[in-house]
């Protein structure tokens, strides 16, 4: 059979002053009908760079230098911008990474799914309006959906809703540039069911790409593995994922698996214990009477999908929000009287987390003169966190820009540690982060933790995560604590309903 | 963008203003006060733009003119900043009921016509430097503050922001070193647009008899001076109004660009 998707000796040239010459180099491979290939790699791989040569929609500064992508027979590279117009979301579709930013916020969704219609095809006002909501059932949503607006939806909604238009027009080649990943766990393993299901039903060829090879083991038919712009593996999904040949996809698979269980000492008196914590927002409740216990030198993970309440936990108990009633101390002192520096928190976004103007090293030189030492005491302090997060004592004036998103993590971890705390809480701390260097940040806190008897609250949607790192385990569903008790014992035999849900939807379980 | 052609125009005529003012005993040919005969002499090598009414060189007004009207206008700017940056930090950061007060006091003073407003403050206080320099401050200021107010909203609500609370800063520093700076770059191109209506607003009420008492030279009272006479000697308003449209038509560029660039 004729691959529909032919990709020849692709090679895609960064602007000037990049960190390598080219985002893609030489990259070929072939896509059949009905065939699933994912393309896997780390982030600044150059596999995003790939998806949009596919849709033969470089970003300004980018360019093809060399080789072909054919669709069909017909060559893309080739062809000028009014006729490729005629290709892109006609013979070949994106579903894009954020949805909700991907759909116009000021129109209702089924317009916007028999807009598409319109652009590409000939049918009539009351046709295309139809078959939206053909379209809308056949990504598994109600047809009344079509009158709602996108901030109605959820997020897994928003997703179906790109999905719709992406298969509007009966493409031959879907591109799902990392589809799922801005998405919790059970609905991203919802969206994966549902491309599988589509799969079955049509006859497009689509090509996943992910920086988490977990996620595409259940959906893949072959996996490429792309690193530094080359192709590195491809080949069959079953080979890739039980014989991996190159170092990259065995680091990657090596990521996945979990870490050694965790040898737990004899139970301390608590550092941190809160009781009854609640916050409403009028009718929304927040959180719920939640209550928790952490002892030093202890690992306790909160899991839940978006808008469980586990990130609103997090700031309340940093009180960052002032709950409407419950208790904090910390080792036994209310936390209004207890040091600021006993509990610090390490941010979910690390760009956001660090003040862009300043230096990274005056960042950390600061909080460690907040945690008390004189400012000589703190640049020596800062230059060893530097130095145990991974980084430089060369890159004490560097700006948070200069640095990549998991050098930015080590470095928020680093300010928090500077301040000595004894409670550090990770709010999704490495939920943005390549497989890769999650592990290695995992394993940071892990050293760190065991040097310095710090007790860590680790707020995460990922359950392998948690299971990775954590004594126990927390589940949080609507602002309650739907369960709490070991890691072992959660994973292997869960409660609540919530809990066994979030288990059986572990990528790669 | 910072090679086009309009902004090079733009930035040399603001330094070429600057410099002006900054020069002007070197640069003017004859002393702006004193009058000279004729009456109202044509151009002449001895008086490149002629002589005025009272046959005072009008060169030497022009140049000797800049500079009031640029350090009234870059004083009442300065001065507005000052006090509409620091009301917006603290109303944008603390909210509740300071922000309530503020907010709603600088809304009556936006409600009013500017040029009412500062009629109103220099009738009452009568008109002198340093009573321009307040009429226009009042007027801005509360504009400045409502910009403020909302990027250190936005701002507070970042995570660094929220790492130094919890780290236990003082809420001063909070304020100068992690909204502020991260503020500034939005303020820079209001900062060149609000001095170059600075710059008008002297020169309106120079015109209007409240600028600078005369017989100092300044380009609003010029354009008053001349204005009896301006069909037969059209220069005598044209060339005060060129130097006012000149300069804030040059810091509007500035402050354009600037703008378009952060987007």
């Amino acid at each position: 059979m004729t691959p529909v998707l032919s990709v020849r000796d692709l090679s895609i040239a960064l602007p000037l002053g990049a960190r390598r010459r080219l985002a893609v180099d030489k990259v070929s491979f072939d896509l059949r009908r009905r065939e699933t290939l994912c393309i896997i790699g780390a982030s600044g791989s150059g596999k995003s760079v790939l998806a949009s040569a596919l849709m033969a929609a470089l970003a300004p500064g980018l360019a093809v230098v060399d080789g072909n992508v054919a669709l069909g027979g017909i060559s893309l590279t080739a062809l000028p911008e009014p006729a490729l117009r005629r290709f892109r979301g006609n013979r070949i579709a994106l579903i894009p990474q954020d949805p909700i930013a991907a759909l116009n916020p000021l129109m209702m969704v089924g317009r916007q799914i028999a807009e598409v219609l319109e652009i590409h095809g000939k049918m009539d006002a009351a046709t295309r309006s139809r078959r939206a909501g053909e379209l809308l059932v056949s990504v598994e949503l109600a047809v009344p959906m079509a009158n709602r607006y996108p901030h109605q939806l959820s997020g897994g909604e928003c997703q179906r809703v790109a999905i719709a238009m992406a298969i509007a027009m009966d493409p031959d080649v879907l591109i799902a540039d990392e589809a799922t990943t801005a998405l919790d766990t059970l609905t991203q393993a919802q969206i994966l069911a549902l491309l599988a299901r589509l799969k079955a039903r049509t006859d497009h060829g689509l090509i996943f790409i992910s920086h988490d090879i977990a996620v595409v083991a259940s959906l893949a038919d072959r996996i490429a593995v792309i690193d530094q712009g080359r192709i590195v593996e491809i080949a069959g999904a079953r080979a890739i994922l039980d014989t991996p040949q190159h170092p990259v996809t065995r680091a990657m698979l090596a990521a996945t698996r979990p870490l050694a269980p965790r040898v737990l000492g004899p139970a301390a008196e608590p550092i941190l214990a809160a009781t009854g914590i609640t916050k409403t927002y009028g009718e929304k409740i927040a959180v719920a009477n939640a209550s928790l216990t952490l002892a030093p030198g202890e690992t306790v993970a909160v899991v839940g999908g978006s808008g469980s309440g586990k990130s609103s936990l997090a700031r309340l108990l940093m009180r960052l929000t002032i709950p409407d009633s419950g208790i904090v101390t910390i080792a036994g002192i209310a936390f209004a009287r207890a040091p600021r520096a006993a509990m610090q928190m390490v941010f979910q976004d690390s760009f956001g987390a660090l003040n862009p103007r300043r230096s990274i090293g005056t960042s950390i030189t600061r909080a460690a003169e907040l945690g008390g030492a004189d400012r000589a005491k703190a640049r020596i302090r800062t230059n060893e966190l530097l130095t145990l997060v991974g980084l430089s004592t060369a890159d004490y004036a560097r700006l948070p820009a200069s640095f990549s998103g998991g050098q930015r993590q080590r470095i928020a971890i680093a300010r928090a540690l500077a301040m000595q705390p004894r409670i550090l809480i990770c709010d999704e701390s490495i939920s943005g982060l390549d497989p890769v260097v999650q592990r290695q940040v995992l394993a940071l806190l892990n050293d760190l933790q065991s040097r310095l008897d710090i007790a860590i609250l680790f707020i995460t949607h990922d359950l392998r995560i948690a299971a990775a790192i954590a004594d126990r385990i927390i589940v949080m569903q609507d602002g309650r604590i739907a369960e709490t008790g070991d890691a072992a014992t959660i994973l292997s035999a869960p409660q609540s309903d919530y809990a066994k849900a979030l288990v059986a939807a572990m990528p790669g379980g | 963008m910072i090679r086009s052609w309009p902004l090079r125009v733009a930035i040399a005529t603001i330094g070429v203003w600057l410099l002006t003012a900054l020069l002007a005993p070197l640069l003017a040919p004859h002393d702006p006060l004193v009058s000279f005969t004729p009456l109202l002499a044509p151009l002449s090598s001895d008086f490149p733009l002629g002589t005025d009414l009272l046959g005072r060189d009008i060169l030497s007004r022009l140049i000797w003119g800049a500079r009031p009207v640029i350090m009234l206008s870059l004083a009442a700017t300065l001065l507005a900043y000052a006090i509409g940056v620091t009301a917006g930090l603290v109303a944008g950061y603390r909210g509740g009921f300071v922000d309530s007060v503020l907010s709603f006091l600088s809304n009556i003073i936006l409600s009013f016509p500017v040029l009412v407003l500062y009629l109103i403050i220099i009738v009452a206080l009568g008109s002198s430097n340093l009573n321009v320099i307040i009429a226009i401050t009042f007027g801005s200021a509360p504009a400045v503050f409502r910009i403020l107010r909302d990027i250190t909203t936005s701002i507070a609500k970042r995570d660094y922001v929220a790492a130094a609370v919890t780290q236990g800063e003082a809420q001063w520093r909070i304020l100068l070193v992690d909204i502020l700076p991260n503020a500034a770059p939005q303020l820079v191109a209001d900062f060149c647009l609000r001095f170059g209506y600075g710059v008008m607003m002297v020169g309106a009420l120079g015109f209007l008899g409240l600028g600078l008492p005369p017989p100092a030279p300044d380009w609003g009272g010029m354009i008053t001076d001349g204005r009896a006479l301006a069909f037969a000697f059209p220069y005598l308003v044209l060339v005060p109004c060129f130097a006012i449209a000149s300069l804030v038509l040059a810091l509007s560029v500035v402050g354009d660009t600037i703008g378009r660039i952060r987007q």
